[in-house]
């Protein structure tokens, strides 16, 4: 077990699928409590689409990527809130358009290899030591976040309504989860893939859900739930050689539905 | 010193004016049900008193030891998720966030407060409890004592009676009548019908194409009978 991090890039994927699934977890309960789960894969459908386009244009894909998510992030926060259009409708508009555009980029671009498989389903390979770098920032930056503005977080998930009267921020919030949120599945769908990094958002806190019933309950499970499945995901690819992004989703599937039967059996 | 004094207040929603003039005063102890017709801008005023909207002209002015962050405020039906996995007191506390300015964790005070607002309404028992678990009229009551959380002097409450039922709505309005008579507390309540029996306060804050104004509730009664 302990030879795989003999490797370079072992090491490096651990350290920033670690870091990606702290993030994922934390940004993941406000997003599903405040029903917005479908952001998340609207935005890593963009960044698969942003990372296309610099590919194809020689330059460099994590650069391109961040700013043009973050802007992608703000957009789509406004319209989810936003009382006159679907906003469903227009993350799924988002979604599809992006990945469209990301095809049809690499598949004009003659001479520029690239493959699309390790962008859809991720590449343990792709770790490089600048993202390593960067996500510990983002779990150190998210981390804090949710130590000191905690209850505010918490008053803005439940009722953005009534937190606004009593005074807080929300607007400044909804910035920074934007924000952050873009980092997240920026830094986490290389490892893990564009297709796949949406459910590393959701499935920690679905499961946390089952299991806690109070706010901060459901915050520490569900950080908990999100290592836990990235490291027995990360191993159990290692030794089956099976793609790292598509056996962590199913070790959450699998914690998921293992949380659904102990409610079960709790109540009957 | 009035508790709140509305001077010529303009609100718009977009680009629409919903209230043209709204002007009148609450005095302390004050209990106001804010009748209209539907869409005729009830939660709109409410929101610009509590600073939700920016107004388009006029003022707001709050008397002494009141501002627009320490206003409790109960928001229109139950807008939190059932499912949110929430204890009593994590939502009741919330409602202190008002006080905090910019420290990050609340103390023994606000903690004790919290619970001075459960017990206020005698729900101190359910605060270990799951917010989903509750019953309708059991959330409601908890929404209300995060209001008290919010605030000493003034509640607003939109449309609270919404989603109880007939007893579980005269419950809730005795608590109201019992919270502004021994808490001295000002309400001001969006009722959702003219009905008589939901006009409970001293005062009637009547909207009429864009226009609020107070009345004293027997001379609006008297006007509209």
């Amino acid at each position: 077990m302990i030879e795989m991090f003999q490797y370079a890039f072992m090491q490096r994927a651990l350290i920033v699928g670690l870091c990606v699934a702290i993030c994922a977890a934390l940004v993941g309960v406000s997003l599903v409590l405040r029903k917005n789960s479908m952001i998340g894969d609207g935005l890593s459908h963009t960044a698969f689409s942003a990372f296309a386009l610099a590919t194809v244009l020689g330059l460099a894909p994590l650069y391109v990527a961040l700013p043009v998510v973050i802007i992608a992030s703000f957009f789509v926060l406004r319209l989810s809130q936003s009382k006159k259009v679907h906003g469903d409708a227009a993350i799924a508009v988002l979604s599809a358009s992006s990945l469209a555009i990301g095809t049809f980029a690499i598949s004009v671009s003659k001479g520029v290899n690239i493959d699309l498989n390790s962008y859809l389903f991720g590449s343990i390979l792709s770790a490089s030591w600048a993202d390593v770098v960067m996500s510990i920032v983002l779990a150190v930056i998210v981390v804090s976040l949710y130590l000191f503005a905690y209850h505010r977080i918490f008053a803005i998930t439940f009722d953005e309504e009534f937190a606004k009267s009593v005074g807080v921020k929300t607007s400044i919030y909804d910035a920074i989860f934007a924000a952050i949120c873009s980092c997240t599945v920026v830094l986490g769908m290389r490892l893990l893939g564009s297709l796949l990094i949406s459910s590393l958002i959701i499935f920690p806190t679905l499961t946390a859900m089952r299991l806690a019933k109070n706010f901060k309950g459901v915050v520490f499970a569900s950080v908990l739930i999100s290592i836990v499945a990235f490291l027995i995901g990360l191993a159990l690819s290692y030794m089956l050689a099976t793609p790292t992004g598509a056996t962590v989703v199913l070790v959450n599937l699998a914690a998921f539905i293992l949380s659904l039967l102990l409610e079960k059996t709790r109540k009957s | 010193m009035s508790l709140l004094s509305v001077k010529k207040l303009r609100l718009k929603y977009g680009e629409q004016i919903i209230i043209k003039d709204a002007s009148f005063t609450l005095e302390p102890g004050d209990f106001a049900c804010v009748v209209g017709a539907n869409g005729s801008g009830k939660s709109t005023l409410i929101k610009g008193i509590l600073g939700l909207i920016k107004p388009a002209s006029g003022a707001i002015e709050f008397g002494e030891g009141l501002d627009q962050t320490k206003i409790g405020y109960l928001p229109q039906d139950t807008r939190p998720d059932a499912n949110f996995p929430a204890t009593v007191e994590e939502i009741v506390l919330s409602g202190c966030l008002g006080h905090m300015k910019m420290r990050p964790f609340y103390c023994h005070h606000e903690k004790k407060h919290a619970m001075e607002s459960l017990a206020l309404l005698g729900i101190e028992n359910l605060a270990k409890h799951s917010f989903a678990n509750l019953s309708g009229g059991q959330r409601q009551k908890v929404l209300l004592a995060r209001s008290l959380s919010a605030t000493k002097k003034l509640l607003i409450l939109d449309e609270p009676s919404n989603n109880l039922d007939y007893k579980s709505r005269k419950d809730f309005y005795k608590t109201l009548a019992k919270l502004n008579k021994d808490q001295h507390l000002a309400i001001i309540m969006i009722t959702h019908d003219l009905d008589a029996d939901d006009l409970i306060g001293n005062k009637v804050i009547a909207i009429e194409n864009g226009a609020a104004t107070i009345a004293k509730t027997e001379e609006y009664l008297e006007k509209y009978k």
